[in-house]
């Protein structure tokens, strides 16, 4: 019954689409507001009987009802009640509803929020949020329909894969689709731009935000996936240029390009044709990336069991959404006009460098992932693409983008004074000097790359603060002055220089987790101590234990240094029975923003056991970083420009307002 | 998905500067079996095979190159993670370069054009001799004439 009133709830959300596909369009074309403002019910009704699908299968996962072929092939009535929830969106058909749901949602979203949008604008956005909605709708229904039910229903399930019983699955996937379905609002918009053949600052304003928030989801989201993989799949990796990783990466590079072209658009009224391509891109990056996960083109850790006429339905839908609003894009951007001149020097200049640069290393990871399979379907060859290749690619194209980025927010709109700003980066010019200097005598002989890495990302992180000093007038004002001002400034300055120092952090814990890691694999009997960069680490005993549906292993060490204890750590191994599969559980020990890592391997018939110990300096700095972007993206958010909306004309009559 | 614990303890050679080659060869290997890891970080029976072999090639006294050469020459590009630069892989290596320099190259071009119509805008015809007149009358002016 309740898998029966699902699976109609979300047929309902199909019919809904199509009405607020079509029937909002034609009254933006006829400029009758009663048909457009049809876009505000129906996004509404669709997000209501989409969230009462998703319920449903929350509900049968929660129960158990292994009479749906979903909850049997992927639950367990052993399992903890957390991972029966999360467990809805750890397979294919679940996490499709949970991605139609949160697209629902963000339509639902502009319906409620979008009351100082010109009415047509909000019903060619709704309308094209419509159309996506439509196609994946069909795709669940069609292929991928987590309702099914079973004629001969199993007693018991047959468990959800043992790398996703974590909480990581409760966070990472959700995180991760509010960002790529986020830039669906932008991609509604920019279509929405192109078919009236109007495009403004006040756009700009509009996109901003939803822009912003799509772009801090994925930040975090993607930040957790890597923290994920970095404990749970037990060789301390934290980033594998894995084609899934990449598919999620992409969206980011060109969503960040996004974030500041549109900033230039906002303000200057410039960029304007770029803005409305690089909001079309970061969406069909984004539904690249679903189609590169699920169709089983690509071989990878994340790929769902596939299917070909699954892959054939998203290259079906990616196609007709790509290639439509590519050509759409051809036809109409010319009648967008251009506007706002500025020299090469200059705030908007900046930005355009900002955008060249991360513009290429999408392509860079986009040449690097499908290049394989291109060249596979072309001439029978197989080649592997992998972490050499874009280390090798990728970050040389971050050298001269973090060289540039303190000065971009120092420069002024229009024409800038190149060397009054470098006069103001002294300070960061030097902190980054000496840093490589001492870093270089401290560790001489070793890595030459690192301590200059190092140096530009101390570059960048006091770049960004001497943006909020000049600001406020630190250092040249009596300080309580200073304070007020600084005070007074508006939270999108505090934003840029968060989500920059976060930049410069993260750099920080990349190169020191890659450069002075260290490694220890040995085969430990209980008494035994290992020592790792200072620490020493001896196993006390092993011991077994039963968990609710697994069997584990435990190995308990006491971590002492110098002498003295200071903890204790119990890496584990974890057999699941239902699948026959085992996970390491690795022991984490934090100290400062180091950690120390231990992950058990297999056990000898001595009583030993392999284990493998890292010290990782400044480790958690790696996923700091991110935080403090999107934390700067909150207060991005918060600015009072962004809350207040759009200037509007004050004495619209609204409902007659003529479709302008 | 497997738990990794990659290489073995009874792998690791006891020269540490062949180690130390040993596993920077590891990461640019692939574990043909596995789903986008390097020898280095997989647990599957080949990739341990292959990180044995790497090992034996090095005490044999082969440089990097020739341990490179004679795994491609058994298992063929695919082993390898980062491509070498020849024909079939000659647009993977360049696409990016040339997708900077026309980036840079259209951007330059753009701003130049956009520049020379700007300046001829900015050339306006020049003033009669009557409307110099005028406009230095306007200036003289005092300000107070143009206060509401």
């Amino acid at each position: 019954m309740i898998a029966e009133a699902g699976h109609y709830a979300l047929v309902l959300a199909l019919a809904l689409a199509l009405i607020q596909s079509t029937v909002p369009m034609i009254g933006a074309r006829l400029r009758d507001p009663a048909l457009m403002t049809l876009a505000r019910s129906t996004a509404l009704a669709q997000l209501a009987f989409v969230g009462i699908s998703f319920m449903a299968l929350v509900a049968l996962h929660v129960m158990s009802d292994f009479s749906v072929a979903n909850v049997y092939e992927n639950s367990h009535s052993l399992k903890p009640l957390i991972y029966k929830i999360t467990g809805v969106w750890g397979n294919h058909e679940g996490s499709m509803l949970l991605w139609v749901s949160i697209l629902a949602l963000f339509g639902g979203l502009v319906a409620v929020f979008g009351n100082n949008l010109p009415l047509s604008l909000r019903a060619n956005a709704l309308g094209v949020q419509g159309w996506v909605s439509t196609a994946f709708y069909l795709f669940i229904l069609l292929t991928s329909n987590p309702f099914l039910r079973l004629a001969n229903p199993p007693l018991e399930g047959r468990d959800l894969n043992p790398v996703l019983q974590d909480p990581g699955l409760a966070l990472h996937p959700p995180m991760l689709y509010l960002g790529y379905v986020g830039f669906s609002i932008s991609f509604s918009f920019a279509i929405a731009a192109l078919i009236e053949g109007r495009i403004d600052a006040a756009w700009a304003r509009w996109v901003r935000p939803w822009t912003l928030m799509a772009w801090m989801f994925l930040t975090l989201g993607i930040a957790m996936g890597s923290y994920w993989a970095y404990y749970e799949l037990g060789w301390g990796g934290w980033w594998f240029w894995d084609p899934v990783e990449n598919a999620s990466l992409m969206p980011w590079l060109a969503g960040t390009a996004l974030l500041h072209s549109a900033v230039v658009m906002e303000k200057r009224n410039a960029l304007k044709v770029w803005t409305v391509l690089l909001a079309i891109l970061t969406f069909s990056l984004s539904l690249l990336g679903t189609f590169l996960v699920r169709s089983g083109v690509l071989t990878s850790v994340h790929a769902f069991a596939t299917d070909p006429t699954r892959g054939v339905f998203i290259l079906l839908i990616l196609c007709v959404f790509i290639g439509g609003s590519l050509t759409l894009y051809a036809w109409r951007a010319s009648s967008l006009k251009q506007g706002g001149l500025f020299a090469p020097i200059s705030r908007e200049g900046a930005l355009v460098l900002n955008n060249l640069l991360l513009t290429t290393a999408c392509a860079t990871v986009f040449i690097g992932t499908l290049y394989p399979l291109g060249l596979e379907v072309l001439t029978g060859e197989r080649i592997s693409v992998g972490a050499p290749f874009f280390n090798l690619t990728f970050a040389p194209l971050f050298v001269p983008l973090l060289l540039a980025l303190p000065f971009g927010p120092l420069l002024a709109w229009k024409r800038g004074d190149l060397a009054g700003a470098a006069q103001r980066l002294y300070a960061a010019g030097i902190a980054a000097l000496v840093a490589v200097a001492v870093l270089w005598a401290w560790t001489r002989g070793g890595a030459a790359l690192a301590p200059l890495a190092i140096g530009l990302a101390v570059f960048v992180i006091i770049g960004a603060l001497t943006d909020i000093a000049e600001r406020s007038m630190l250092f040249r004002m009596p300080l309580p002055i200073a304070l007020r001002r600084a005070r007074g400034l508006p939270r999108a300055s505090w934003g840029t220089m968060f989500a920059h120092l976060g930049v410069g952090v993260a750099l920080i814990g990349i190169v020191c987790e890659t450069t002075w890691n260290s490694e220890l694999i040995s085969t430990l009997k209980p008494g035994d101590v290992a020592k790792v960069a200072g620490y020493e680490l001896k196993l006390d005993a092993i011991s077994q234990r039963q968990g609710p549906n697994y069997g584990e292993m435990l190995a308990h060490f006491t971590v002492s240094r110098d002498g003295r204890p200071i903890g204790a750590m119990t890496p584990s191994k974890r057999s699941f029975a239902t699948r026959g599969m085992s996970t390491t559980e690795a022991a984490l020990m934090s100290r400062g923003v180091s950690q120390l890592y231990v992950s058990l391997g297999d056990t000898a018939a001595s009583g030993a056991i392999a284990v493998r110990i890292y010290h990782k300096p400044m480790v958690l700095l790696i996923w700091f970083g991110p935080l403090l972007m999107a934390f700067g993206g909150l207060l991005s958010l918060s600015d009072r420009r962004l809350r207040v909306g759009a200037p509007k004309p004050a004495k619209a009559a609204r409902g007659l307002q003529p479709a302008e | 998905m497997q738990p990794a614990l990659a290489v073995q303890p009874d792998e690791v050679m006891k020269n540490p500067a062949q180690e130390a080659r040993a596993r920077e060869l590891s990461r640019e290997l692939r574990c043909m079996v596995c789903q986008n890891q390097s020898i280095d970080d997989s647990e599957a029976p080949l990739a341990r095979d292959l990180r044995l072999l790497v090992r034996e090639r090095i005490a044999a006294g082969d440089s990097d190159a020739q341990v490179i050469d004679f795994l491609v020459a058994r298992y063929g590009e695919y082993v390898l993670l980062k491509p070498r630069f020849e024909g079939q892989t000659l647009l993977l290596w360049l696409l990016t370069p040339l997708a900077l320099g026309l980036g840079a190259f259209g951007l330059w071009w753009q701003h130049r054009r956009r520049a020379r119509i700007a300046a001829r805008d900015a050339a306006a015809p020049e003033l009669t001799p009557e409307e110099e007149a005028r406009l230095a009358a306007l200036i003289a002016r005092p300000a107070s004439d143009q206060a509401p």
